[in-house]
């Protein structure tokens, strides 16, 4: 599988602990016995497509692969592969996932979610899990829609959207998802396109790789609901001015010919630029640096997204940083117990301190 | 500073009085510490217990406490207080009405006075008896000295003026100082009651340990209550009530909670699953939070979850990769839950729910009992989402219900109620200690090879093919080569686990995990019936095992024939319950409900039960139950209304607890006294 650099040296221990593969794999092996039943044309096809392809190269025991997801179009998605999954409840996939990382270091534990899902019914459970940093992989199809109740509004769609729950066009402002991840101190956050299979590919890899929660958002298309949402994208015509590269240790440039650039703009912020009109031209720019410690540069770029129709924003990795993972402290205050007081003596507990004999 | 360390626990005293010391043999004692809810009335009464329970009384304990961590000082919301019935023989509850009231401030003794009998004592701390904190709530004039308390042995001493003279040698301020008065308390009526002090001494040298001076200082506050009682000429009595005949054995002294947490941890260990619990704080559940996250040496996980979905979302999670997944709330986080309690049901994996009940609706009285979420645990989910339920019965019970609930959850693959509440949870009671290598093992029983053959004739896991005994389905954890599957919410396929929306299958599927639930094991309720002939039956479930024992034993003690049984598994009923009900002429059913039990038993029995519900966040009295039960039995009996004395009689009696016809024989987990199949018998 060819894929992009994202420029990433790979942060060891993703998969620390999960069993290796004692043969090569293959695509097929992936392919679970179901048929699919998306919409035909939905984005879905193309991930679904993109991570079977990925998964044998993990080179890991494929019955320690668990997909957890929850209710949606995307959440489907662990039927179709020939792993252990579990298709749960609306929004509550992180805290069943975050349960069973936390029992089974020997899993490649991932969640398949939707904006719907991750951001509005299950909202609380993504944050917590991202601040907790449980070693998850949490990948967010947002189609900017709710496609299985058939098309009303998501809290990622554009304000004033036109759907059958708001006739009128819907007043709420949107969530950025990435803004909103790395508000919660996300460890790892990025965002690819469904269409972009080398791009969304690489994207996998670094998530799998990273030790603790890796957040990815997929801009995904719903061709029934909200067809073309992400367009700018795709055409051929738009998308070099409309997809803003991250590629760790390079200046921050795009636009056809590289003739815009991201440059830093005031407190804290940053903004893009004609590179020609830089004073210092390419030198003026930004260099991605994905392990930037503090949340806050990450969370700029998210800012150059934008927060209506979708003509422009950044893909890539937007932080890669390393933190204690929830899961692996949680079992090393076990081991450190069981080492300090030995493994417990369940007699010795139920009788306690204070008993008295009666003959 | 002066470091006159208490190390001779002994309490050599140099007798300095001159009036002799009466020594007055009781059978019993109900007493009382009452006082602010920053006084340390707890931690007082729990000290007072752990005292009464290593000199061998049977006991049993009551706190009460608001939900307001440190309500306004001085005024009535902010009386907290804790009541321990000790006695020499087998008690069930821990007392109607206290014989004895410790009153810290006034607040503690209006709010506790309807409470107290006339002739009763009252210990009063005078201290706080200013005109300005009397007229706070309510009384125009000292009622210590208006006469009003004439009916009382009433005892008013300025508690706290001598625990600050009892500690000025520490230098503390006086704030600090008077913080003592508890322990000035329990050492005055620790020496009224003769208990035994060492373990107080230990307690607080070593809850203390970083802290010399309050160490010290409470140390002297307690030696000093306890002197004061030798040499006070206010105390010509001391009173001895002898260590209880129980059973033979070891026993220690355990809270509902505890015993829980302890039952949860067994029931793993007995399976060799380990135990995560996924959680979120909730008055009175967070105690078995605390605990088990206190025991990772058995390899036990606790997750502090974001909120109550979060917290049995983890367990479930935990569950699927093979753990025994726990999770433990009260009544309104079980609402939050119930979505993915029927999830549950439908991936069919084990899962233990702890409900310790609390007074509801909504957020309702947290800190006070009730068992008013029966329906709530049997019902309420959406579709046919049946499970097992079952209830603990005392403090001690919680732990043998807790096993039980494991077992029955790994065993047949899905989630378990168990029912607590905060009287349970809160309340203690001697424990004879169980030997732990000899509770049942529990077999998970997973699915390491394929369990099948597909059309091709290759060998193939079906997830939902079941055991045709339990009709518990094959289970394969993650990391089992092969077995690889998928489940989830939706309708599954017979055997295959596959997604299914064929009528006929979902008709097949709702009633199998039906009949699962519908066949699980559960051992025949026992009849408490002595000779047999008893018209009348009380039947009762969870807490108010006690009380309505009490009281049975009441009415049998001014002569009525009374059946008394106790269910502990509520979903299934034991299946001779039908027998037993239409065994009788009339069943009794008191509730801390509207008549929940009641109403299941007429549904599924077709029995017309007479339910006798109290609310009041209070645990049921045994004098209130003994008169409902003598007046039933004797209009059973056939006699009028105005001819009856038998209620009033059982109600009445002072020493009504007593089962003078069996002085012994606590078993855990089961009636009292002779047991009796009535099925047999009549």
């Amino acid at each position: 599988m060819s894929t992009v650099d994202l420029g990433l040296p790979s942060l060891p221990g993703g998969l620390r602990g999960v069993p290796a593969a004692t043969e090569p794999q293959n695509r097929k092996e992936y392919v679970s016995d179901q048929e699919v039943r998306w919409c035909p044309g939905c984005g879905d096809y193309a991930v679904l497509a993109a991570f079977q392809g990925f998964l044998p190269e993990l080179g890991i025991k494929r019955e320690n692969v668990a997909m957890v997801s929850g209710i949606g179009c995307s959440s489907r998605f662990p039927y179709y592969l020939s792993t252990y999954g579990m298709h749960s409840i609306h929004g509550r996939a992180p805290a069943i996932a975050t349960g069973l990382a936390v029992a089974r270091p020997d899993l490649s534990v991932w969640v398949v979610t939707g904006d719907g899902d991750a951001l509005s019914i299950g909202g609380n459970h993504l944050i917590h899990t991202l601040r907790r940093n449980v070693n998850l992989k949490i990948l967010l199809f947002n189609n900017r829609i709710y496609g299985l109740t058939k098309g009303q509004y998501s809290p990622t769609s554009e304000p004033g959207k036109v759907t059958k729950s708001t006739p009128m066009g819907s007043v709420d402002n949107p969530f950025n998802p990435v803004s909103l991840a790395l508000g919660a101190e996300a460890t790892f956050v990025a965002r690819t396109v469904d269409s972009d299979r080398k791009h969304l590919t690489s994207v996998l890899r670094a998530a799998a790789e990273h030790r603790g929660t890796a957040f990815v958002e997929i801009y995904q298309n719903c061709p029934i609901f909200n067809d073309n949402a992400f367009e700018a994208f795709k055409d051929p015509e738009t998308r070099d001015d409309a997809i803003i590269p991250l590629v760790h240790g390079e200046p921050i440039r795009f636009g056809t010919d590289g003739h815009l650039g991201v440059v830093r703009d005031g407190f804290a912020s940053l903004a893009v630029r004609e590179v020609a009109e830089l004073p210092g031209g390419e030198a003026d720019l930004v260099v991605h640096d994905a392990h930037t410690e503090d949340p806050a540069y990450a969370f700029a770029l998210s800012r150059l997204t934008d927060a209506g129709v979708l003509h422009r924003a950044p893909i890539g990795v937007f932080r890669s940083v390393e933190r204690p993972a929830y899961d692996d402290l949680v079992r090393q205050q076990i081991t450190t117990a069981q080492e300090t007081q030995g493994t417990g003596d369940l007699q010795a507990l139920v009788t306690g301190a204070d008993t008295w004999t009666i003959n | 500073m002066p470091t006159r360390r208490p190390d001779d626990p002994s309490f050599d005293l140099e007798m300095k009085r001159t009036v002799t010391i009466e020594v007055k043999q009781l059978d019993r004692v109900v007493i009382r510490f009452a006082g602010d809810s920053g006084d340390g009335m707890q931690l007082t009464g729990d000290r007072f217990t752990a005292e009464t329970a290593s000199f061998g009384n049977d006991l049993s304990t009551l706190p009460n406490f608001p939900a307001e961590i440190r309500a306004p000082a001085g005024t009535l919301p902010g009386v907290s207080s804790f009541q321990l019935h000790f006695a020499d023989h087998d008690i069930l509850t821990p007392g109607d009405a206290p014989d004895v009231l410790i009153a810290m401030n006034p607040a503690a003794l209006k709010a506790n006075l309807k409470d107290v009998p006339r002739g009763a004592t009252l210990i009063v701390d005078t201290a706080d008896f200013t005109a300005r904190n009397l007229k706070r709530i309510g009384y125009d004039e000292n009622p210590l000295e208006t006469g009003e308390l004439d009916a009382y042995h009433l005892i008013p001493l300025n508690l706290t003026g001598m625990t600050v003279e009892s500690v000025k040698e520490f230098g503390l301020t006086r704030k600090d100082a008077s913080r003592a008065k508890n322990m000035y308390a329990l050492g005055l009526v620790s020496w009224l009651f003769q208990r035994p002090v060492e373990s107080t001494i230990t307690f607080l040298e070593t809850k203390f340990a970083g802290k010399p001076d309050i160490r010290d200082a409470n140390i002297a506050a307690f030696r000093a209550g306890y002197n004061f009682g030798e040499t006070a000429e206010e105390f010509s009595v001391r009173y001895e009530v002898k260590p209880a005949s129980m059973a033979a054995g070891t026993y220690r002294n355990i809270s509902g909670n505890l015993a829980l947490a302890y039952g949860l941890v067994a029931g793993a260990q007995r399976a060799g699953l380990p135990l995560v619990l996924g959680a979120y704080p909730i008055t009175p559940a967070s105690d078995v939070l605390h605990e088990l996250s206190k025991l990772k040496r058995f390899n036990v996980t606790t997750v502090q979850a974001e909120d109550e979905i979060a917290g049995i979302g983890a367990a479930l999670g935990a569950s699927f990769g093979g753990a025994l997944g726990v999770t433990t709330s009260s009544g309104p986080g079980i609402s939050l839950k119930s979505e993915t309690i029927g999830l549950g049901v439908m991936l069919e994996l084990p899962l233990v729910i702890c409900d310790i009940q609390r007074a509801g609706p909504s957020t309702g009285m947290p800190t006070k009992t009730e068992q008013a979420d029966l329906l709530q645990v049997m019902f309420g989910r959406n579709g046919e989402a049946p499970l097992p339920v079952l209830a603990a019965q005392s403090p001690a019970d919680c732990f043998a219900i807790a096993v039980e609930a494991a077992r029955i959850a790994i065993t047949y693959r899905t989630p378990v109620i168990v029912l607590s509440d905060g009287y349970l949870a809160n309340g203690s009671e001697p424990w004879q200690i169980p030997v732990v290598a000899d509770l049942p093992a529990i077999d998970p029983n997973f699915t390491l090879e394929p369990n099948a053959t597909n059309d091709k004739g290759e060998p193939t896991y079906l997830p939902y093919l079941r055991d045709p005994e339990t009709l518990a389905r094959a289970w394969a954890v993650p990391g089992t080569a092969g077995l690889d599957h998928r489940i989830g919410g939706l309708e599954k396929e017979d055997k295959t686990g596959n997604i299914s929306y064929d009528p006929a299958n979902h008709d097949l599927m709702i009633r199998t995990r039906q009949a699962k639930v519908d066949g699980v094991d559960v051992p025949p309720i026992e009849v408490d019936d002595p000779d047999g002939t008893a018209k009348v039956l009380v039947l009762g479930w969870g807490s108010t095992y006690g009380p309505i024992g009490a009281g049975v034993r009441r009415v049998r003690t001014v002569g009525g024939k009374i059946a008394h049984a106790h269910l502990r598994h509520l979903n299934p009923f034991p299946e001779n319950l039908g027998d037993v009900l239409r065994s009788y002429d009339k069943v009794l059913v008191p509730e801390m409900n509207l008549g929940q039990l009641a109403m299941l038993l007429r549904a599924k029995y077709l029995v017309d039960v007479v339910s006798y519900a109290q609310v009041r966040g209070m645990p049921l009295g045994a004098a209130e139950l003994a008169e409902v039960i003598g007046n039933l039995v004797e209009e059973t009996e056939g006699i009028d209304d105005d001819a009856r004395h038998m209620g009033e009689a059982a109600a009445s009696l002072t020493h009504g607890e007593a089962l003078h016809t069996q002085p012994n024989g606590r078993t855990n987990g089961h009636t009292n006294g002779q047991l009796h199949h009535p099925e047999g018998a009549r």
